[in-house]
């Protein structure tokens, strides 16, 4: 149907734009360490040297009844369900930040347990619904 | 038949049609954002900062849209070196620019009172922004080469090249840990966004497609109207 130029060219297109994908999709694979936001407790652990003076940034769930507050200070613990780490905190919190709950805290690390944090993101789910629903669900 | 691809007949009728869209457009809006700001109910956690979600979803799916057609379109343009198809993607490229800026400005309002945070740095929000420099360098690299012969060229490159981001953008929360949260809407799965938000969701993503239909309308007839200038009577 089409001359054969058309197809010479779709063919030489198609093979330069997946020769161009593998490559983005090589340098991607290999800045994956640059790309994720945050890193898993259990990453933390994993970690063969720490360095104290590079700021990490954890994320995971606020563990259920961690959260103490004080008045010049926070603290809670991160946890994956498999590692913990306790995170120490002064400052401003945001609005969505509670108990079992996605939380992103960047800081140094004291210890392979401890991470003072400076700043602390709240992650939201992708769960979206009004409050009566909520309580419906919680009724189940 | 020809009669039909005339430019001046093409000319008359987008005119006709941008003022039917026009009061299409105004009117869907209107029940959006009636339905968005005040019907819709509050979410139960972030309270009424929800409702920036209706404009920020959509906004980014019609930029994403847009430049995935102007991407295919300048595959096609490489192909069947068809002139007609440089002017339509080049039209379409305003709102989608708009739609990526608009996009980016309401979740970083979002971000501040959910998050904590005006801006991250994470694989989503970054590619987006990645976008939204590629929407300026394709839009520009028509003003800056003068030769139309060459500019066609180099602006298909580019949007060819910049197709890549798209499914980059659109995994970016699957593949690697991010900040921003993954999707609730899939073609798949349940909807993770209750029924009640999905309405006001729906509509504001009509009104916007109509919006950028009409920008792109409006865009195409500005490029026929160059093209009369120059005395060409064809493309």
């Amino acid at each position: 149907m089409y001359g054969k130029k058309v197809k010479l060219r779709f063919l030489f297109l198609s093979l330069i734009l997946i020769v161009l994908i593998l490559t983005i999709y090589l340098v991607l694979k290999s800045l994956e360490k640059n790309v994720v936001y945050f890193i898993s407790p259990t990453e933390i652990k994993e970690i063969g040297e720490i360095n104290y003076k590079k700021k990490y940034r954890i994320g995971g769930m606020v563990k259920e009844n961690s959260i103490v507050m004080s008045t010049e200070e926070v603290n809670f613990i991160i946890t994956d369900y498999r590692n913990e780490i306790i995170v120490k905190y002064s400052g401003v919190i945001p609005n969505l930040f509670s108990e079992k709950k996605g939380v992103v805290a960047e800081g140094f690390l004291k210890d392979r347990n401890i991470l003072e944090a400076s700043k602390i993101l709240a992650k939201h789910d992708e769960n979206y619904m009004p409050p009566e629903v909520k309580e419906a669900l919680k009724e189940k | 038949m020809f009669d039909y691809l005339n430019p001046y007949r093409i000319f008359k009728i987008n005119s006709t049609l941008q003022k039917i869209i026009f009061f299409c457009f105004i009117l869907v809006l209107s029940i959006g954002l009636v339905e968005a700001l005040f019907l819709s109910p509050e979410d139960y956690l972030q309270k009424d900062s929800v409702r920036i979600m209706y404009v920020h979803v959509p906004a980014a799916w019609i930029s994403l849209g847009i430049f995935s057609t102007i991407a295919l379109l300048s595959f096609s343009i490489f192909i069947f070196k068809n002139k007609n198809l440089i002017l339509i993607s080049k039209s379409l490229a305003p709102s989608g620019m708009l739609f990526t800026l608009i996009a980016l400005v309401t979740g970083s309002i979002w971000g501040k009172p959910t998050w904590g945070t005006w801006w991250a740095w994470d694989a989503r929000i970054t590619s987006m922004l990645i976008l939204f420099i590629l929407y300026v360098i394709y839009l520009l690299s028509f003003r800056i080469f003068e030769d139309k012969d060459k500019s066609y060229k180099i602006s298909s490159i580019i949007a060819i090249f910049g197709a890549i981001n798209i499914p980059i953008i659109k995994f970016s929360v699957d593949w690697w840990s991010t900040l921003h949260q993954p999707a609730s809407i899939s073609l798949i799965e349940k909807s993770a966004i209750h029924s009640s938000m999905l309405v006001p969701l729906a509509i504001m993503t009509a009104a916007f497609a109509l919006f950028s239909v009409l920008i792109f309308l409006m865009k195409y007839n500005t490029e026929l109207i160059k093209i009369k200038n120059k005395g060409l009577k064809r493309l």
